[in-house]
């Protein structure tokens, strides 16, 4: 993806990369496959249009921070990170890599998570230390609906308003679907912007799925001087695939061959 | 104590402008200087130490040599995911100094007891733990922190210094300071404990000889020092003010099942029930007979059995 890529273009990218986490859950067996679906518009975005992170320089200075900090959905991030060259296509396809974002087991991954509530307080730390170093390095942290039930995430907001961490920016996937039932069903999230907003952040609420326009907004935070942003990106569970959309078994089944054809032929639709 | 190791942190933060501090809204009368020195490398996170572990891990991801300061309950069990996870696995420069080892918040009661945390921190891959036994070890051990990779638990008691060592030749992380040596039998202790252990060694003196050794890293183990004087004495008794589950009777005990050194090895440490007695704390030690007194009493008994022998 570069940056003359029309709409058309896009769409046909982020298809291919679907294609790519649905093959590789078919094949793994894996769960979770709707939340990669749900946030995989968000991670194309970020990786083909804000962040500034090169293959092959892990460690540069001033670099972006991309936290999972729902590890879950580490199957967009393998197919997104191999997509972009961070790593290679052998190693997505062995499919023997962690079910949840590890480091050390794949290159471009900088943090570990798979527990939730761990992700937003790494940010803190990072955002903290790149204000310290009066780094240009922005700390961005995607978290599930269901993870802000953590009480470690209100911890961390709290502190990042009280403290004006502007480098900070907290992305929520929000398909309003979490392990065991609809959000507002199981503990209701809402008012979300408003509990935000209360935090002392600055909110924006976007549609999770428009890549072109979360390219646009995400490349310019922070939203407001020394305020963290909150990006609630709306999604839809099982964003792509007709009869996983908007399902809560799809948080765990994995599609068998037969499911896996149809997916991939709706995909493969002009 | 407290005061000790907070001035050898200011120490090596003067030396290294990558050195932070953060605290869960404890540390009044200890931190001041540190944040009076230092305000942009200090943070009071509020109470809440999950956010406080994550924030370390962060700041110690982007390269800073990150301290925490807590009671030992809040910075070991409250947040151990994040200790585990963020810190632990990622084998990072953060620094945990908990307060209150053992029974040393004594009318504060069991919430605030230190009696698992050995425990469990013990079981962390990448997880050095190191309890002193007075201001000189923990100046020593801060001082040696320096350079010293992963993650380190530091143990510390509240209340009143005792100088236990009149000087200290060497601290090394990993290694145990022998005080005295002796053929009958050695006694090992960690933490501010071992000035009891020393007490029974004067009571001791005339009757038998008795090693005493200071082992302030209870993560490594010194495994050599501990196999020379199970070797060379018949006798080894641990004291430490932690319970009897997981501590160091049981990395000793560790040691010397592996090794069949044949020794006899008796352990001194709390008991795995919840203490419900308010006192002070020393009243609370003699009463789970971990005073001098009891202690002597107590070694006394086998020492003179294994004679008879």
């Amino acid at each position: 993806m570069n940056k003359t890529m029309n709409i058309k273009h896009i769409v046909r990218f982020t298809q291919e990369i679907r294609k790519d986490i649905l093959k590789y859950h078919a094949k793994t067996g894996r769960s979770h496959v709707g939340s990669s679906l749900s946030c995989v518009d968000i991670l194309i975005a970020l990786y083909f249009g804000v962040l500034n992170i090169t293959p092959g320089r892990a460690q540069m200075k001033q670099r972006d921070i991309f936290i999972l900090s729902k590890g879950h959905a580490v199957s967009a991030l393998y197919a997104v990170l191999t997509k972009k060259g961070f790593m290679s296509k052998d190693l997505f396809w062995h499919c023997l890599l962690p079910g949840h974002s590890t480091k050390d087991c794949v290159p471009g991954i900088e943090v570990s998570t798979g527990a939730l509530g761990h992700g937003l307080p790494i940010g803190v730390g990072y955002a903290l230390a790149a204000r310290f170093d009066k780094s240009r390095s922005r700390v961005f942290v995607l978290m599930s609906d269901g993870e802000c039930n953590e009480g470690s995430v209100w911890e961390a907001a709290m502190f990042a308003g009280h403290n004006r961490l502007d480098h900070l920016v907290a992305i929520i996937d929000y398909n309003k679907i979490q392990a065991l039932g609809r959000t507002q069903d199981v503990l209701d999230l809402e008012p979300l912007r408003d509990k935000w907003a209360s935090f002392g952040w600055e909110v924006k609420e976007m549609d999770g799925h428009d890549v072109k326009k979360m390219i646009r907004v995400l490349k310019e935070v922070p939203l407001k001087k020394n305020k963290p942003s909150v990006f609630i990106m709306h999604t839809i569970k099982g964003k792509g695939v007709s009869f996983m959309e908007d399902k809560v078994e799809w948080h765990y089944r994995s599609p068998n061959e037969e499911l896996l054809k149809t997916a991939l032929k709706e995909l493969s639709a002009p | 104590m407290r005061n000790a190791t907070i001035q050898a942190v200011i120490e090596l933060a003067e030396k290294d402008k990558n050195v932070f501090l953060l605290t869960a809204d404890l540390g009044f009368s200890v931190l001041e200087d540190f944040q009076k020195k230092f305000p942009k490398r200090f943070f009071n996170v509020g109470v809440a130490e999950q956010n406080m572990m994550g924030i370390a891990a962060g700041l110690a991801l982007s390269g800073k040599t990150v301290f925490v300061y807590s009671i030992i309950p809040f910075v070991t069990i409250r947040c151990l995911e994040q200790v585990r996870n963020d810190i632990c696995y990622h084998n990072l420069k953060v620094r945990i100094i908990g307060i209150g080892s053992g029974l040393s918040y004594a009318h504060d009661g069991y919430t605030h007891y230190a009696t698992e945390d050995v425990a469990v921190m013990r079981s962390l891959p990448n997880m050095t733990i190191v309890c002193p036994a007075d201001p000189l070890e923990a100046k020593a051990l801060i001082k040696s922190s320096e350079f010293y990779n992963g993650p380190i638990y530091i143990r510390l008691s509240k209340g009143r210094d005792v100088s236990i060592h009149a000087k200290l030749n060497s601290f090394k992380i990993g290694k145990g300071i022998v005080l005295s040596k002796g053929t009958d039998a050695t006694i090992v202790a960690s933490g501010n404990i071992l000035a009891q252990a020393k007490e029974v060694c004067e009571h001791l003196k005339n009757k038998f000889s008795v090693g005493l050794i200071s082992l302030p890293t209870l993560k490594p183990l010194d495994e050599k020092l501990l196999l020379q004087c199970a070797r060379k004495t018949k006798a080894l008794f641990t004291i430490e003010e932690h319970s009897e589950i997981g501590g160091l009777a049981s990395a000793v005990a560790d040691i010397l099942s592996r090794n069949n050194t044949g020794v006899f090895f008796k352990p001194f440490a709390l008991p795995d029930a919840f203490i419900k007695t308010i006192a002070d704390q020393k009243e609370l030690l003699d009463r789970h007979s971990l005073s001098a007194r009891a202690l002597t009493k107590r070694i006394l008994i086998v020492l003179e059995k294994l004679g008879k022998k």
